[in-house]
């Protein structure tokens, strides 16, 4: 199974810091991969740099067969790099439907004129677009919410409609931070669940930063740790679990392996 | 699944019929309105006692209702950079300048070197630009649009309060070059402060309007704004006002689900401008010339007043707060004044306390109604979230 991102001996500084240092990385074509390490390891610095927020300072990003790291943001998630925020990041003031909707802008295409004079062409595209919102809604599993704003929902019910609005972009890889942060462990069980929804029945590639250990170790096939800004160890669960640099890095030095 | 999933269809079914509604209630009372307006100062006016025409001289004169309805449409085109897509413009009277100078170039004997003419009133033999009041319309809103584009442009990158700055300099620098533009290497753009006029009559069913034609010119106008809030509804409803609302929320999380910032916030600077050019020429118009020295820093204040007052994003609300504004500014204020003057036997000066009044409304809405007298829903749903602190976002 081939890649469908690849990051390439990424190195980041801000200033004088080294953010992130000369980490490869890659996610395999529908895999579900993990990004873990401790408060300040450089993961979501690493998330930015895959969504073209930040800049490598060298190091190349390579999407779907070609080269991204120039990219401006719109472009990478038009172009199917789709992500969900650590702190929710909403249009608190738009409906649930219409927060899907703005998602869809760039596969829209109704000019400005078409939509002044409301030409059928548009009217129809609207409509699609409206459905294809309500079906994603129902997808995660909030369908009952449409047409709320999106501020007035459950917390539980803001960060699946983060997820609706990251597959609105019809991405190829979806990437999740932190999603189940402020779950509880039945939430985050059914998190896990849904993850595998999204990869078996939408084919998309899911790469997720994650600080809930059950949840990581449940649902990824592979996982990569990052402490302070580099790459320690990669490997599946199992191995992440009894290697002694991860253990050292979460829990310091001299602690037995009684994870 | 399936009852909640019907449940859903029917109730956004009911709220999904009621917005376009209640928007066509507003429009055909607006328009009933409207056309009684005309209708009884074109026909009835003059036919009226002298006592119901000597109030409506003072209280509400016909010239305001035009004048007003300038300032509708200015401030529904702002009300599309500031309201809908959360760009702060302090500099919105450079539009309005564009748009006015454009009528008086191709709607006067301005340009006397040449004498070209289509679709005007004025007769053939007076030198000068003489174009269609229409085509001028389209003209002017191309030109403002234009010029909204290439300030924009540099611009729309910098972060809110800086950009609110640049306009703010922009709104400075237009009108001093128009005041300026007496002799620019020889040529005469804007014949200085002495200005244009007077402007062609404009050409209604080949009915030519005078200077006291004041209904046919209220319709025409009229049909303007309309024109305008169609404008503004519709792009709201489609999917490039939901990506200026997305930018107005967040604008990182806008860019994030693939919306284009630069783009799409220079189209909304565009179409502001569009309508600021086309107000700017109404005006001239209405005041039957244009002169540099009314296009001062205040209008970009009164017409931002008028957008937060009104509601930011609501159109309703935004021409509520247009009219009463600018009825305040034209006659209200001068007219409680004399009435207060003389019941009183005082000497206030009352318009000279206008942004004493206008500044006072903005502090007491800012304490009291952020939201403006109108409010869009969402953003009504906001300011009361806010005041007891019920969010769920902050603190998880």
């Amino acid at each position: 199974m081939g890649s469908i991102l690849n990051a390439e001996h990424i190195t980041v500084e801000f200033g004088g810091l080294v953010a992130v240092n000369d980490v490869s990385f890659d996610i395999p074509e529908k895999g579900i991969v993990s990004l873990i390490g401790p408060n300040g390891a450089g993961k979501t610095t690493f998330f930015n740099i895959l969504t073209g927020l930040y800049k490598p300072t060298s190091g190349h990003v390579m999407y779907d067969g070609s080269e991204i790291t120039a990219l401006v943001p719109h472009k990478i998630a038009a172009g199917g790099v789709a992500r969900t925020f650590q702190n929710i990041r909403l249009f608190g003031s738009m409906t649930a439907e219409e927060n899907v909707m703005v998602a869809m802008h760039s596969h829209l295409k109704a000019s400005l004129a078409s939509t002044i004079l409301g030409l059928p062409s548009q009217r129809r595209e609207e409509k699609a677009a409206r459905e294809e919102a309500r079906a994603l809604l129902e997808f995660v599993g909030i369908g009952k919410t449409a047409t709320e704003f999106a501020r007035n929902l459950s917390y539980g019910d803001q960060r699946r409609l983060e997820v609706a609005r990251a597959l609105a972009l019809r991405p190829k890889v979806l990437l999740l931070d932190e999603p189940t942060a402020g779950m509880n462990p039945q939430e985050s069980a059914v998190f896990v669940e849904f993850v595998h929804r999204i990869r078996d029945e939408k084919g998309i590639s899911i790469l997720l930063i994650e600080h809930d250990m059950a949840v990581v170790m449940k649902v990824s096939e592979r996982i990569t740790v990052l402490d302070r800004g580099e790459k320690i160890a990669e490997g599946t669960p199992a191995e992440i679990k009894s290697n002694p640099r991860v253990i050292e890095a979460y829990l310091g030095k001299g602690v037995g392996a009684g994870h | 699944m399936a009852i909640s999933l019907l449940k859903r269809s029917k109730t956004s079914g009911k709220k999904k019929q009621k917005s376009p509604a209640s928007a066509r209630q507003w429009a055909i009372s607006l328009t009933i309105v409207a056309i009684a307006i005309w209708a009884f100062f074109t026909y009835l006016f003059d036919k009226t006692p002298d006592a119901v025409q000597a109030w409506f001289q003072v209280w509400l004169p016909p010239s305001t209702l035009n004048e007003s309805l300038v300032w509708v449409i200015c401030a529904l085109g702002l009300n599309i950079v500031v309201g809908y897509a959360g760009l702060l413009d302090l500099g919105f009277v450079a539009f309005w300048a564009f748009g006015g100078y454009a009528a008086g170039w191709f709607m006067s004997g301005f340009f006397h070197q040449v004498n070209i003419h289509f679709g005007s009133m004025s007769a053939n033999t007076i030198p000068g630009i003489h174009l269609s009041f229409w085509l001028v319309m389209v003209i002017a809103a191309l030109i403002a649009g234009f010029f909204g584009i290439i300030i924009g442009a540099p611009t729309l990158r910098l972060k809110s309060d800086y950009l609110a700055l640049v306009t703010l300099g922009f709104g400075e620098i237009i009108p001093q070059v128009f005041t300026n533009g007496e002799n620019i290497g020889g040529f005469n753009l804007s014949n200085g402060t002495k200005g244009i006029s007077p402007i062609d009559a404009i050409g209604v069913f080949g009915k030519r309007l005078g200077p006291f034609d004041l209904g046919w010119k209220f319709l025409i106008y009229f049909f303007l704004a309309a024109c305008m809030v169609f404008v503004s509804l519709r792009i709201r409803g489609g999917r490039l006002g939901r990506a200026w609302l997305a930018i107005r929320e967040d604008e990182l999380a806008a860019s994030m689900m693939g919306v284009p910032l630069m783009r799409t916030k220079l189209t909304a600077y565009a179409v502001g401008a569009f309508s600021g050019g086309i107000g700017g020429a109404v005006y001239a118009t209405h005041v039957n010339g244009i002169f540099a020295e009314r296009f001062n820093f205040s209008i970009s204040i009164i017409l931002l007043a008028m957008v937060v007052l009104g509601g930011m994003g609501n159109v309703w609300g935004v021409i509520v707060g247009a009219l009463l504004m600018a009825w305040i500014n034209a006659t209200g204020l001068p007219a409680v004044g004399d009435t207060f003057n003389n019941t009183f036997h005082t000497q206030i000066n009352f318009p000279s306390y206008n942004f004493l009044l206008f500044g006072g409304i903005l502090v007491l809405m800012m304490l009291f109604k952020r939201d403006g007298l109108l409010p869009e829903a969402r953003l009504k749903m906001i300011s009361h979230e806010n005041d007891d602190d019920t969010s769920n976002t902050g603190g998880h």
